[in-house]
């Protein structure tokens, strides 16, 4: 009974967590559609400048264009043609924004789950490597090292990356661990000193027993909230790193759209990646609650 | 204060009076090309050698950290002003205000930093004066950056809301302005130096970032982002160490903030 109730529970959460992310996608889109509109000289089209259209086939352009209708009406057409996947076509690329999504997108994927699956073993082993032996030396270079990772600019990483022919994913490893070691390692050193693991040492538990019965079920709601958190870091990280990797990415391609102020390309790459923040974020809150109810 | 505490707060001391000695140090204007002698090496009369243009190298370093160094703490001040704004209001009168805020907050929350940075950026002209766009990405952070800080500052704002001295305010016919200017800000005060501190590293590396990527400061205003962009040829780099003297001072400087701040600070 209490087991169906906890199912039904959480399927109510899901729910509800969907309902808000088709909320958010809707007011992402009108606030995308918002930008694309008021954008400074974003309705001038550079063939009404062109001195060899004649009056009339201006008019002609303009009236094809959205943009010069309505608002209300505009909105509607915007909104009309995303439900039909339409998200428009890139102003500096002429080509349609879906296909150029459909092509980046995996390949930022890709990048990111690399650099956050190498970033996450890094940080994870090293902060048990810390924890178990704590040794004063090896707390403080880890500490230094950390700290001096912090400090670079991740373009300055991405620069490094290209000089020694490092795959993209390891740039964004190197800017995300710095950021996960520290928590990881907070997180693990106040679970380790609860009384109850004190209490679990003391009685002569193994080590691994007492992580993965003890320490792991206190941290893993903090860690499952770390690992959405670490999706934000890992894709603005991949703006700079992609950029200058030359790697063909979404990060590379809303700078390249923010540098020839291609106004729909960069509101349509944001929104996705904002989706797919709320998804990753989402699904990483309904996992730890799924943990704390299976622990408990 | 720790004794490593107190040497980074020495050494960011050391920094900011360079800074504001720059005008005295300058050995010339920031823009002077020395036409005869680009790429030159360090030497009495150029410390620091020469760019590719011929400009004086140390010039464009002390200049550069005059505008790095002002940009970043006016841009986490406004940010922080927003912020202790809006999380005073939110926390102090709760109900849809605080929702608002807070979905807000989430809302943008959701999207990279970077990302934010580069939509807006891509509304705002990009041929501009250098000075423009040091205003530009000053405003940019500063608006932007006050979604992290505003939930801390709310959630103790909540906290305030619900104590003893505050019931007491409000029947004595306190209006919510008052009880925001001199009862809730007060005891917040602690709290908004710390999201201040902590935000300065963080606009330091936005600024470099975005120099980098040729979206901040322009040429010829020089500012340790766009001082770094010629790291992408290596080669130059290793045949000429010097070069590395902004990322130097970058790294430091942020380094020397993140020493100041509490451990679980610069962890968030």
């Amino acid at each position: 009974m209490i087991e169906v109730k906890k199912s039904t529970n959480l399927f109510r959460i899901a729910l509800g967590r969907l309902l808000v992310l088709l909320c958010l996608a809707l007011a992402g889109a009108l606030m995308s559609a918002t930008l694309v509109r008021f954008a400074p000289g974003n309705s001038v089209s550079e063939r009404e400048l062109d001195p060899r259209w004649r009056p009339d086939s201006v008019e002609a352009l303009r009236q094809q264009q959205a943009l010069h209708q309505g608002l209300p009406a505009y909105y509607f057409h915007y909104l009309a043609a995303l439900a039909h996947g339409d998200l428009g076509e890139s102003e500096s690329l002429r080509r349609p924004v879906r296909e150029l999504l459909r092509q980046r997108l995996p390949v930022t994927g890709n990048s990111v789950v690399g650099g956050l699956g190498l970033a996450w073993l890094a940080a994870t082993l090293l902060a048990s490597i810390g924890i178990a032996s704590r040794g004063w030396l090896f707390e403080a270079s880890t500490t230094a090292f950390n700290s001096l990772l912090l400090s670079l600019p991740s373009a300055v990483v991405a620069m490094l990356a290209v000089h020694l022919r490092t795959p993209v994913f390891c740039a964004i490893a190197i800017v995300v661990f710095p950021r996960l070691y520290s928590y990881i390692r907070n997180l693990l050193v106040r679970s380790y000193d609860q009384p109850h693991v004190l209490a679990a040492r003391a009685r002569g538990l193994g080590s691994s027993a007492i992580f993965l019965r003890h320490v792991l079920p206190l941290a893993a709601p903090a860690l499952l909230a770390l690992l959405g958190v670490s999706f934000a870091i890992s894709f603005g990280a991949a703006i700079p790193i992609e950029a200058l990797c030359d790697s063909p990415g979404l990060g590379q391609l809303a700078w390249q759209a923010a540098l020839s102020r291609d106004v729909p390309l960069i509101v349509n790459v944001t929104l996705v990646v904002a989706l797919v923040m709320l998804a990753a974020n989402s699904f990483a809150d309904l996992a730890g609650r799924t943990f704390v109810g299976n622990a408990s | 204060m720790k004794p490593l505490q107190k040497v980074a707060a020495f050494i960011l001391c050391a920094i900011f009076v360079l800074m504001v000695l720059a005008t005295l140090l300058l050995p010339a204007p920031y823009f002077h090309q020395y036409r005869d002698i680009p790429n030159a090496a360090p030497s009495a009369a150029h410390l620091l050698g020469t760019d590719a243009l011929g400009r004086d190298s140390l010039s464009r370093l002390l200049y550069g950290t005059r505008v790095s160094l002002l940009l970043a703490p006016a841009a986490a001040l406004l940010a922080t002003l927003i912020a202790a704004f809006l999380g005073s209001l939110a926390g102090l009168l709760g109900g849809w205000l605080e929702r608002i805020v807070l979905a807000a907050t989430d809302l943008s929350l959701s999207l990279p930093w970077l990302f934010l940075l580069l939509v807006v950026r891509a509304m705002l002209p990009l041929e501009v004066l250098p000075l423009v766009s040091v205003v530009i990405a000053f405003l940019m952070m500063g608006l932007l950056g006050w979604q992290t800080s505003v939930r801390v500052i709310c959630a103790a704002a909540r906290g305030v809301r619900d104590s003893d001295f505050l019931l007491l305010a409000r029947s004595s016919g306190c209006k919510p302005a008052r009880l925001l200017w001199r009862h809730v800000a007060p005891n917040l005060r602690p709290l908004f130096y710390v999201q201040f501190f902590i935000s300065i590293p963080l606009f330091i590396l936005t600024e470099a970032n975005l120099s980098i990527l040729g979206l901040g400061v322009m040429e010829p205003m020089p500012s340790w982002g766009n001082l770094m962009r010629g790291f992408e040829d290596f080669s130059t780099l290793s045949a000429n160490p010097w070069r590395l003297v902004p990322l130097f001072l970058l790294v430091i400087v942020v380094m020397c903030f993140q020493l100041l701040l509490p451990q679980q600070e610069v962890t968030q």
